[in-house]
Order: structure tokens, then sequence, then C-alpha cells
């Protein structure tokens, strides 16, 4: 026993070290092919060691001891199938043996049920359906499906933790791409690593210490060395294709994005009569992904064949020495069955060991690609002691502040105000000026470079975004919708918030009778972004969440600029009502809608050029006092025009 | 007491089927119930499992009174009894029971029952789709083959060991029993053709025939749309599917294609030989022949061997090389689905793409995509070979072993393929309703990430994070049903397996103690049994992903079916462009029935004028754009320009000569240079700025670190409302239409950039027809025509200053908006003053110049 065990630790560990040994030997080839290669040809078993220390807490399930059972019990199943395996083709050498020696018919029959009885438990040869096998995938389900879960819920949230400047760069297609494959590659290399390599692996090393111990040497030698050259030239091959299936993998996601971004932008496809153009790039995408695939399929056929090649060699060489020795009486006819048996049945998961092989390095791939998102930073973070922001009256403060979306392009340059409490503030300013930033920075979309922003005297950089974002209600240039109806989607505003109050602030925004007007009323399903909807009619929702939300600080981002004359008015007066007693900043192409703001500030450049009143900047002359003349020009040509009639 | 020693009578062999000029009494009332009770088993699960599903009761009113269907059921139990009968007889006969007669006895009484079950079923349900009459194919097969296995005793008219010499009471007994059995069966085959318990004429028609019942058939055939089969439709389904099998156009594909048939074919013929040739070693050892001859087996077994693969089937060397030929065949067909998939996609009408989620779709694309190739593969490369497998299994084990090997493997076969077909089905619905979940989940997880930015404003990180868990917990439901159902199923079948493997292990051991079969026969059957069994194991997750695999086709071809709402007709031509004159004749148009958008609209828009759309938000204006680029069809009237109806000509013809600027801009995943260069695809970088100089924002394009190779986030955002929509009217100079429609274009832009846009456009739009709608009215005064809409109709016309002399609608507009400048002009009053106080001196000076 002891021997045994000693034994089989000796082998497990020699086999350890070959692959050791096969990695570093691969790495030290790397380091040769110099800097350039060795980037783009990067292995997947890079960071190996930290992308199974990623692994392992998917695989302990912890907070549930009803699922730690079933891990536990699942393992013990494991070891059951490894008995089994080896006792199958034991029985089968034994009823070849009693046929031989023509035995009676009583213990025959016996040691045929027996058979057939652990025949049924590892199942038809492929090992993957007998009932211990099956019942171990069956009570593996809830573990699997604790991780698969764990893992996207984990992974989404840590998504809409990320920054604005993150998700305006990032291809939605990609992520989600990403997240499909990395969440199914945590579940595949737990299957693969416990439930088929280590078993493979843990059978191989049984056999050869039986064959060791009740064939001989010769056998034990033969499997090993076998063995031994599968592996390798397993790993050495796949090594080798894992720049095919990377670039496949890049390939696959480009034609998808293609796919995606042509789907969203289908209207204007249509504007520009671009279908040929789509379908043809499309077209080419697939083209590039399927040469690839061609490459990643044709090395895969090559890989199978070497190890079928050497499997072959194997049995060839084996069941000649045994048909040998029992020509010369040393073995028996049955030891001749047991070694064919024995032997397929190992080859048989082995065959699935290049497959397992190549699935745990996309595994790895497609793993590394989700915990490179779950590894971008979050550029806007709460500092570890924040706390809830303090609300008081509603006193803005920036001061000093500079800011740049990307180096060298400077939006704010110190730009310092004040926004009393209960006050309206109005920017105005020249397309990209950053009258928009400006609000963005308020918001925290992003932090700022320099300078600071305070609220009631608390700078907002030190307190918890969630908080601060609580008190601040925004109305954007450009409103998005959800996939739902169109009660839900002014009830995002406060989602707590009745049906009677989501009326309500539909009437505050005007949009009341509109929506009744539709035929499925309040649960009329709005397409995808809102799209079925006028840009009248969404920039209204926009202004009921905003109402529902009930805010202390409304930052409207020039949000009437999509509404006619008459709707316009009427949304004033009720965000008039809305505003009042609420600190308000207000972006405004229309100098006409803030013209009875406390302060009104006029950006240059990223710059205020000019601070104060309606009338003060217009006695001042400067650059506001230009703007409304300009808006002036349109009403004087519209007198000169009317004073013609009155003429004749 | 009755002892049984063996199952066939002391001194007859069981390896012996036929002897002394005839069949053994032994292998034909074992061969008899054994088919008989698998047909039934096998089709009449299937007939119940569609009863079941589709089936509905039928009135009772309508079930015909019939005593010779009774006396169907009378002779279905004298059957029964008649199988009790003859075991008992058999029983108190003789000393010596042989099992089969306990088998004929019980499997006998077991089909009987069996029959008589379907034929109530028959009776009492009725299928609604129910076209024919009388019993169904499951029960009249049952019924001739039971009547022709009686005929099959004539064979052994000349054997002593059966019945026909009527010497002794024993064959008097026996005959008496096969009499009855004869002439029952023979009855109810009779009886089932004319088929007396059942409606004469289709049950639809007695329904409707019948006034009262009238409403209940509505519901009856509403009710059989549900739950549909995977298999509805399989023989449509099929024809699909055949077009992506053989490569048109290609000969070389067309070889690989059968190339890789043969293979199969070799396949097929390596997999008999395997076992053969490991018999032979067992054999030749077992006998002690020579080395070299044993040598030379054992090469040829591991060459085949090599041929074949380690046993499972999927990556010996033929299989291997016919998969690497494969490749090129499956990659044809999965370019040519998803690309005229895309393509279609792009057909479909506006208002298809404003309803569809996009998440939805594109997984429908994924899967219907790998669904043709999976059905391929699994069907050709799978689920044929391994049939065909087993029918050459059996037919060897026939010729070369025993009948009772043939009969055992067949039996084996057939309940493991009607269960695994029985329980696949069972399991559909939890299948569907994973994908639907699947579904629910990754939409909700891709609206989310597209609106980021609203579930910032509203803080709802938490809330969304939480609907996600819940749409996946939902999913990971369905998921555990499928797996647990999978559970059973392979759990089922592996039993199946299991008891086969021991019936024939045992029989052949049986043989071998014998002396009838040699130790390598054993050997043989043992491997033989594995080898089949092995891809067997696959065959149920074969039939499961053949399933999964049409359900997916199926969502996608539902995409290919989606009928384009504007169609080209058949005989459109191009658009024949002369001038340019667009005429809107008592247009009508819906998105939705009872909602009318335009009520008979007629206008006219001469060459070259530019004609303002004004009116309430939602009040028709954009609708009218879209109508007349024609992403909609109208209800009545029409549209015309230069006198063609803009429904009968090509719609790229159309939209070519139209540029549009929208009213919510939307940019691509690229850079500024393409984005703008999507106007025109042909366009020069050159071209490409003069646009942007015309646009206004070359300017700020050079401004950005990198140019005009800046990349725009996802639909644009990165860029202000303003840039988004300054590019758009880039792309529109860029591409030169002689159509111009403005939807709200310069609405989210400051009053400077608007002028230098408005004088852009002025030259732009000179001498081209120009259709715009605003809600400044100040940028529309010098419109040729003005027309106020309202409610979907024109409710005013004319030009500017026609329109403030007539005081409607659009006066009030007007009023309303200078009222906002007015309140402007009062603060300017004081500056005015302020100003007058400075001209004094001025105008001194000119006092004393006039002097």
């Amino acid at each position: 026993m002891v021997n045994k065990n000693s034994k089989k630790r000796t082998k497990q560990n020699a086999l350890g070290n070959e692959t050791e040994k096969a990695s570093f030997a691969l790495t030290v080839e790397h380091e040769r092919d110099g800097n350039v290669e060795q980037i783009s040809r990067r292995s997947a078993w890079q960071d190996f060691r930290r992308k199974v220390c990623l692994l392992v807490p998917y695989m302990w399930p912890r907070g549930s001891v009803w699922l730690q059972v079933l891990v536990i019990l699942c393992v013990g199943l494991l070891g059951l199938e490894r008995v089994i395996n080896v006792f199958v083709p034991i029985y089968s050498r034994n009823i070849v043996n009693q046929l031989s020696a023509m035995e009676n018919w009583r213990t025959l029959a016996i040691t045929v049920c027996v058979y057939v009885l652990l025949k049924f438990f590892q199942g038809g040869g492929v090992g993957t359906s007998g009932f211990v096998s099956n019942l171990r995938s069956f009570l593996w389900t809830h573990v699997q499906q604790y991780t698969s879960r764990v893992v996207q819920v984990r992974l989404f949230a840590h998504l809409h933790g990320l920054s604005l400047r993150w998700h305006l760069g990032r291809r939605t297609g990609d992520v989600l791409r990403s997240i499909d494959r990395g969440t199914s590659s945590v579940n595949n290399l737990l299957s693969y690593i416990v439930f088929s390599i280590v078993p493979t692996i843990a059978d191989i090393v049984i056999a050869i210490i039986y064959f060791v111990t009740y064939f001989s040497a010769w056998f034990g030698l033969i499997v090993f060395i076998c063995m031994f050259l599968y592996l390798t030239l397993t790993i050495i091959i796949t090594e080798w294709r894992t720049k095919y299936r990377r670039e496949m993998n890049t390939q696959d996601n480009n034609a998808k994005s293609k796919a995606v971004d042509s789907l969203l932008n289908f209207e204007t496809v249509k504007y520009y009569n671009s279908e040929g153009f789509e379908v043809r790039r499309f077209e080419d995408a697939i083209l590039k992904y399927q040469a690839c695939e061609w490459k990643t399929n044709a090395s895969l056929a090559l890989l199978n064949q070497t190890q079928n090649l050497i499997i072959g060699l194997g049995l060839l060489a084996g069941s000649l020495l045994c048909a040998y020795y029992v020509t010369v009486d040393k073995f028996q006819v049955g030891d001749y069955v047991l070694f064919g048996t024995y032997i397929v049945q190992l080859y048989t998961p082995l065959n699935w060991f290049g497959t397992y092989y190549r699935m745990i390095q996309s595994a790895f791939v497609d793993m590394e690609s989700m915990f490179d998102l779950l590894t971008e930073e979050k550029e806007v973070k709460d500092t570890v002691n924040a706390g809830d922001l303090s609300f008081t009256k509603g006193r803005v403060d920036f001061k000093n502040v500079c800011f740049s979306y990307t180096a060298g392009k400077e939006i704010l340059s110190d730009v310092s105000f004040t926004v009393m409490p209960g006050q309206t503030f109005a920017l105005v300013g020249p397309s990209g000026s950053g009258k928009s930033t400006i609000i963005r920075l308020l918001f925290r979309f992003y932090d700022v470079q320099s300078g600071c922003i305070l609220i009631d005297g608390q700078d907002i950089a030190k307190v918890r975004q969630n908080s601060l974002r609580s008190y601040i209600g925004v109305v954007p240039q450009d409103t998005v919708l959800f996939n739902d109806n169109i009660r839900e989607n002014i009830r995002y505003g406060r989602i707590s918030a009745s049906d009677q109050e989501v009326e309500e602030a539909a009437v505050a925004a005007d949009i009341h009778d509109k929506i009744l007007s539709l035929p499925d009323g309040y649960d009329t399903e709005v397409g995808e972004r809102g799209l079925k909807l006028s840009g009248g009619e969404k920039q209204r929702v926009a202004i009921a969440r905003t109402i529902l939300k009930s805010p202390r600080i409304i930052l409207l981002d020039e949000a009437t600029s999509a509404l006619d004359s008459q709707t316009e008015r009427n949304i004033q007066a009720s965000l008039a009502k809305v505003c009042a007693n609420h600190t308000t900043l207000v972006v405004a192409h229309r100098l006409s809608t803030i013209v009875s703001s406390d302060q009104i500030l006029v950006l240059h450049d990223g710059r205020i050029a000019e601070q104060g009143r309606h009338e003060e900047l217009l006695a001042k002359g400067g650059l506001y006092a230009a703007m409304w003349l300009k808006q002036q020009q349109t009403p004087e040509s519209e007198v000169s025009t009317e004073e013609q009639p009155q003429e004749p | 007491m009755v002892e049984m020693k063996s199952f066939c009578e002391a001194g007859v062999s069981m390896q012996q089927v036929w002897v002394e000029g005839g069949l053994t009494l032994c292998f034909y009332f074992t061969l008899v119930p054994s088919v008989l009770l698998t047909l039934l088993f096998l089709f009449g699960t299937l007939l119940c499992i569609w009863y079941s599903r589709y089936g509905t009761d039928m009135e009772p009113k309508f079930v015909p009174r019939s005593g010779l269907y009774r006396l169907q059921v009378g002779l279905s139990v004298l059957l029964i009894l008649q199988a009790l009968g003859w075991m008992v007889f058999r029983l108190s006969w003789s000393a010596e029971l042989p099992g089969y007669v306990v088998l004929y006895g019980c499997l006998s009484m077991l089909g009987w029952i069996w029959a008589v079950v379907l034929l109530r079923l028959e009776r009492r349900k009725v299928l609604v789709r129910d076209r024919t009459r009388g019993h169904s194919t499951v029960l009249l097969l049952y019924w001739a083959v039971a009547f022709a296995a009686d005929n099959l005793a004539f064979v052994s008219w000349m054997s002593p060991q059966w019945w026909w010499s009527l010497e002794t009471s024993e064959q008097q007994m026996e005959f008496a029993f096969w009499l009855v059995r004869y002439f029952c069966s023979g009855l109810l085959f009779l009886l089932g053709l004319k088929a007396p318990g059942l409606p004469r004429r289709p049950y639809m028609l007695l329904v409707n025939e019948d006034e009262r019942d009238v409403e209940h058939g509505a519901p009856l055939l509403g009710n059989s749309d549900e739950d549909q089969s995977t298999w509805k439709d399989f023989g449509k389904k099929v024809r699909l599917l055949v077009p992506y099998m053989w490569p048109k156009g290609s000969v070389l594909l067309q070889l690989l294609v059968l190339m890789c048939l043969g293979m199969l074919g070799i396949e097929r013929a390596i997999n008999v030989f395997v076992p053969i040739y490991y018999k032979n070693i067992v054999n030749q050892l077992t006998d002690g022949s020579s080395w070299k001859t044993l040598a030379m087996t054992v090469c040829v077994y591991c060459l085949l061997k090599f041929l074949q693969g380690g046993g499972a089937g999927a990556s010996g060397f033929v299989s291997n090389l016919r998969s690497f030929l494969w490749i090129r065949v499956q990659q044809y067909t999965n370019r040519v689905v998803q690309v005229r998939l895309f393509a279609h996609l792009h057909a479909l009408s506006l208002r298809w793409h404003l309803g569809r989620r996009t998440g939805d779709v594109l997984r429908s694309i994924d899967r219907g995509t790998s669904s043709i190739n999976s059905l391929l593969s699994y069907i050709v490369f799978s689920i044929f070979p391994t049939i065909a497998d087993i029918v050459i299994a059996i037919v060897y084990f026939i010729s070369n072993f025993n009948a009772w090997f043939g009969l055992i493997v067949f039996v084996c076969m057939a309940l493991y393929l009607t269960l695994t077909i029985f329980i696949t089905e069972w399991r559909t619905k939890y299948r569907r309703d994973m994908n639907t979940q699947d579904n629910n989940a990754k939409s909700k997880a891709v609206d989310s990430l597209l609106n980021f930015e609203t579930v910032k404003y509203y803080n709802a990180e938490s809330y969304e994070v939480g609907r996600f868990e819940d749409a996946i917990l939902k999913y990971q439901v369905s998921e555990w049903k499928t797996n647990a159902s999978l559970a059973l199923l392979n759990q089922t079948q592996n039993l199946i397996i299991g008891l086969g493997l021991l019936t024939g292990s045992l029989l052949c051991a049986y043989f071998v103690t014998e002396g009838k079969f040699q130790v390598g026969d054993y050997v043989l059957f043992g491997t033989y049994i594995i080898q089949l069994y092995t891809p067997l194991n696959w065959f149920g997750t074969y039939y499961r992903m053949i399933q999964n695999s049409f359900i997916d086709m199926e969502s996608m071809f539902k995409l290919f079916t989606e009928e384009e709402e504007v169609k080209d007709e058949v005989n459109a031509g191009n658009l024949y462009f002369r001038q340019g004159k667009v005429e809107f004749e008592n247009v009508f148009f819906s998105y939705t029935q009872g909602k009318e958008i335009l009520k008979d609209v007629s206008f006219t828009v001469l060459p070259g004028q530019t004609v303002a759309l004004v009116g309430q938000s939602g009040s028709g204006k954009s609708t009218i754009i879209r109508l007349l680029f024609r992403f909609y069809d109208v209800q009545g009237g029409c549209i015309k320009i230069d006198g063609q109806d803009i429904s009968k000509v090509k719609q790229s013809s159309l939209r070519a000569h139209i540029g549009v600027v929208p009213q919510d801009t939307v940019l691509f995943n690229d850079n500024i240079r393409d984005n703008i260069r999507y106007g025109r695809v042909t366009a020069t970088d050159q071209e490409v700025e003069e646009a942007a100089i015309a646009a206004d924002i070359h300017d700020k394009i050079i401004g950005f670190p990198d140019g005009y190779e800046t990349q725009v986030g996802e639909r644009g955002l990165k860029l202000s409302g303003g840039e988004k929509q300054r590019v758009a009217i880039a792309r529109t100079i860029l591409k030169a239409p002689q159509i111009i429609l403005l939807d709200e274009a310069t609405s989210a832009l400051d009053t400077q950039t608007e002028r230098n846009i408005q004088a852009s456009l002025a030259k732009v739009c000179a001498n081209r027809t120009t259709v715009v709608v605003a809600h400044r009215l100040s940028t529309i005064i010098g419109a040729d025509v003005i027309l106020v809409l309202r409610d979907g109709q024109i409710v005013e016309r004319g030009r500017h200053e026609e329109l403030l002399a007539k005081g409607g609608l659009y006066s009030d507009m007007w009023q309303k908006q200078q009222q906002a400048q007015d309140s402007d002009s009062a603060s300017d009053s004081e500056t005015k003053d302020r100003k007058s106080e400075k001209l004094q001196p001025q105008t001194s000076t000119t006092a004393h110049r006039g002097h």
C-alpha cells in the first residue's frame, strides 16, 4: 500500500515536472525570438499562475454550504470513476479466461453480470454518460450555475461602474462578445480541468502502475513513452496554433461589430443607399474571419493526426508484445484482451485531451478578455473614506477648474464661478466651447485635472458619487429611451413612483395628452433608443423623468432645443415651476430662453469671457452683446419686411 | 412443481432456428411478440405524443355508436385471453415450462392491451388537422403484422414439431389456439380497414354543420397553433437545408462533398472489420497459431484501428481527413447564409427596425448560422453513419452469428431510439424556455449598456444589476430543468444499453460454454456492441442538438420570411429625374391602425422651390419626409416626382436623388473622415475636406489632436449635438443630391453657427428642390411656400407675408415667437436710450456741418 502510494506520487510529480519543463522550454524559445515576435506570439499560458488564482475562487462556492457539499460529492464521484475504470478491463479479462478454461455456467454468469454492471456505471466507453458520470454532471449543474451567475453579475456591475470616457470609446458588440465568452470560459475551464484533464491523467498514472505491477515493466514503459510523447506533441502543436486562434477571434469580433454598427445605423444606411456597401464590407469581414478559421481547423487536423499516429504506434507495440507473451505461455488469452480493452479505454478520453487542451487555451484567451474588462480601472473612483454629500442649500462653486478629455487639448482653462442657492445660471457660447463639459464635470462623469468643484463647501471629488448624483437631475441634449413602454421610461426617474405620479410628471412635461392619443396609451412600446418618438417627444419624456426625480440641482443641457415654439413655452412654464428655488444650470443656444437668468456666463475657448446679468452684459458691449445683436438682426429683417406692406 | 430449466425446450439448441423443415417453435414464439411489441411501442408512443399535444376531445354526440366497434374490442380481449390461456395450457400439459412460453404470453398480452388503449384513444380524441377518416397507420400496421405473423406458421408445414399433423391431442389444442389467433387477427385487420368506431366524415365538417358549435371551432383551431413541435413543417425545414449542403457554383466544393460522402462509406466498412480482426486475434491465440500469422493479424488490426480512431469515431485518420476536407464546404455555407441574411435585414422596412431588439436579432443570426452547419454535421456525418452501422451490425449478426443476436440488437436499438425521441420531445419545452430567457437576459444587458448615461443620470446602477441578476436567475431555472431532463435521458439510454449488453453477453457466453462459439466470438460481440453503443451515446445528444438547431434555424428563417414592407414592383424602373417637381396627392398614412398621421395631404413643390413644413410636435412633419424618402408606403393617394409615382420606381434610384439631414444624427464607430465620406463612399480626401469646410466644421476637426482621424464613439457620442449635425450636413453636401430634405437640421446649433450653416445650406439648396422641417420660424421666412400642419392636415399654406396677413395659425405661432422677442425689445429700450444720448454730439456736428 505504502509503496503504491509513493509510486503514484512519484509518477504524478514526474508528469508535472515534464509539463513544467515543456513550458520552460517554450519560454526560452520565445525569448530568443525577440521582443516584437514575443509580444505577437504571447502564449495563452503567460501569467498562468495569476489566471489560476483568478479561477480558484469560482470553483469553491463560498457562502453556500449546500454547494460546497455538492462540490465534495462530485470530487468523490470522480474518484469512484477511477476505480471503475480499472475493474472493467479486469472483469473483461476474467470472462475470457473463464471461457477458455470452460468454467461452469454459474460462475461465468455471475462474472458477466458484474462486468455489465460496471459497464453501466462506466458508460459506453466515452466516459461521459455512464451512471456515475451522469450523476456527477447532474449535481454539478447547481455549482456551475452559481459560478456563471456570480461572474456575469459582477462583470455587469463593474461595467456600469466604469467611466463615461470608457463607454464612449467602447464597441458594444466587442464587449458583449467578451462577456459571453468570458462567462462560458470560466465554466469551461472548471469542467475541462477538474472533470476531464485531471481524471485522464489519473487514469494514465494508475494504468502505468497496474501494468508495471501485474504485467511487466515493458508495458509500463510503452504506456509511459506513448503518453509522454502524446502530451508533449499535443502541447507543442497547440501552442503553435494559438496565434491562429487569436487571430480568428479578432476577426470574428470585427465581423460582428460591423454587423452591429450597421444595423444600429439602419437609417443612415438607407439615407445614403449603402446597403450594397455594407453587405460587401460584411462579406469581406467574414472572408477574413474564414481565412483564419481555415488555418485554425487545418492545424487542428494536423494535431489530431499526430495524436492518432502516436496512439496507433503504441497500440501496435503493446499488442505485438502481448501476443508474443501469450504465444510463449507467459500470459493467458484474457491478458491480451485486458491489454486491448484497457489501452482503448485509456485512449478514448485521450483523444479528447487535445480538444480539451485547445479548449482550455481558448477559454484562457476568452477569460483574458473578460478579466481585461474586470481590471479596467474606474477612472472616477470614490475615495476610501468618502462620505455622503451633506446637502444644505445648494451652493455650487467652481474654483480654478482645468480639464481636458485628452492630453494637449484643454477644454476648460481656469474656470471659476459661483452659483448661489436657488439661483439660475446660464451657460452660453459657440458649439464646443465647453458648456456641456461643465455639466458633465458637475455630475462627475469625469474628475477635474486641477482646481475643484464644491457643493455647499464640500469638494465633490471627496464625496460618494451615488449621493452626489441623487441630488442632481439632468435633462440631456440627446435623449435616449429604453426598450420598454412609455410609462416605465418616465418612471425611470424614480423607480418607486406610482402610476399617478408618473402621469402627473407627464402632465407637467406637456406630453400627457400626446401619450393618451396613442393607441396603447402609456403602455406604448418605444423602439430601440426611442427611435419611434420624435425628437421633441423624446425630450419631453426626459423632462418628465427629471420632474419625477425631484432633484435639488437641475442641469438643463439645451433641454428644449428640439421643441417648437408653442411646446417650448409650455415646457418653460413647467420648468420654471420645477426650477423655482432650485439651483439651476442651463445650457442654451437661444438667448431668449435665458434672459431672466440670475447670471449668464459667456464661454469662449474654455474660458469665461464674460459674466453678469442680461442687461449688464448688453451694456458691456462685449461677446454676449454681439451674439445678442446677431439674433436681433433676424427680427429686424422681419420688421423691415413687415413695413413694406404698410407703404401701399 | 414446474421447473424452468432453459429458454427453449429440452434437447433443442438455442442456436438452431430452422430444423427438420421448419422454424423452431422457440424462435417463432420469441420473434413474433418481440417484433410486434417493439413496433407498437415505437410508433404507438409517437401517436400518443401526437394526440396528447395536438388532439382534442371529441364531443360525445359525434362519436358513432357501433356494434362493430365493440366487436373490435371484443376480438382484442379475446386475443389477450388466448395468450394467457395458451400459457396456462402449456403449463398444465408439461412438467417443464420453457422460457419462451412465458415471454410470448407476457409480451402478447402487453401488445394487445396497448392496441386496445390506442383504439379507444382514436375513438375519443381527434386531431384538429385530421383530414382523413379511418384508423391511424400504427394500428393498421399492427393488425397487419399480427395477421402476417400467423400466416408465417404455414412455412413450417412440413415440420413434425408443429401442430399441422394433428396427430396428438396436444397438437390439436395448439391448432385450436392458432385458429383463434388467425381468425381474430384477420378479422381485426378487416374491421380496421372499415373503422366503424370513428366518424365517417372529417370532424371539423361535423362541427361546422352544427351551428350551435361554430363558436367552439375557432378555439380548437387556435389551440393547435400553440406549443408546436419542433418537427412541425419538418419537410419544409429539410428543403430549406438541402441547398446549403450542395454548394452550387463551385465544382471544387462539390467534389469535396462527394469525397466526404465516400469516406463515410469507407468508415462503415472499417467499423465492421475492426471487431472481426479482434476476434481473429483471440481465436488465433487460443488455437496457438504460429507467430508469423499472429503478428500479421495484429498489424492489420492496428492499422484498421488507426484508420478508425480510438473508439470515439471522431478522430480516426479517415474521419479526420473527412473533417479537414469539409472545412471548405462548411465555410462556404456559413458565409452564404450570413451575407444573405445581412442583406435581407437591410432590405427590411424602417418600421421593422424601429421595433426590433438588436440583441435578439444578433442572437438569432449567430445561432441560426451555427445551426445550419450543426444540422449538416449531425445528420450527414453522425446520424446516418450510426444508423447505417446498426443496420449493418444486425445483418452481420443474423448472417454470421445467430438470429437471436440480430433480434437482441434490433429490439435494443428500437427501444433506444423510441425512448430517446420520446424524452427529447418532452424536454423541448424546457429548452425553448431556456432560449427565451437567455435572450431576455442578453437584451437587458445590451439595453442597459447602450443607455449608460441615462443609468448614471438616475443612479440606477443597482437597479440595473438587480434586474440583470433576476433575468439570469430565470434563465438558470430553465437551464436546470433542461440539464435535469438531460440527465434523465442519459440514464434511460444507459439502462437500455446495459440491458442489451447483459442479454447478449450472457447468451454469447452460454453458446461458448456449449461449444457452439469460440472464445473470439464472445470478444467480437463485446467489442462490436460497445463500438455500436459509443456513437449511440451521442445519438441522444445529436438528436437534441438537431432539435436545438432546428429551433435556432427556425428563428433565423423567421427573419428571412419577414416580409419587406416596402418592395420594389417587379417591373419597377429607375426614377427618371428631370427637374425635381414633387407632388403629394391626397396622401393618407398611419403607422398603426386607428391612428392616422396624415389625412388627405396634397401639395406641390415646383423645381428649385423651397417648401417649409411647420406645426406642433407630432403633427406629421417628419412623417412627410419619411414618406418622400419611401421608408414607408402611403395607404392612400400617391407621391410623385416629375410625374412618376415613387411607389412604382426602384427605391435605390429614388434615394440616389434625395439627401436627408436628419433630426437625430448618428455616427458610425469610425474616424471623422470616413463618417463624412459616407455621403459618397468614392469621394477623395480633398472632397471630404471641402464638404467639411462648407459645413463649417473643418476648423473644429483640425483642432482635434488626431484631426480627421479622430475616432468617434458608438453612435457618435463623443461629439456634441451641434458637431454631429454638422457632420450630417457635410455628408449631404458631399452627396450632392438634387432633392434635399432638412429635418430640423440646425435645431442643435447656436445662433452664430446656425447662421454660417444657413449660408452654406443656402448655397447647396440653390436651384434644388428643398423641403424643410423647422421649429424656428425665423429660419424659413425665405421659403417659397410654407405649409402649416395640424393633426395631419394642411391648414394653411402660402408665403410668410401671405400667412401673416391671413391672421391664422401661422400668424399665432409667429406672434408667440415675437412675444419672446418683444420682452427682449423691452430690455433694449434702455440701451437705445443710452445710445441716443451718446449720439447727440454727432447730431450737433451734423447740424454744424449743415451750417
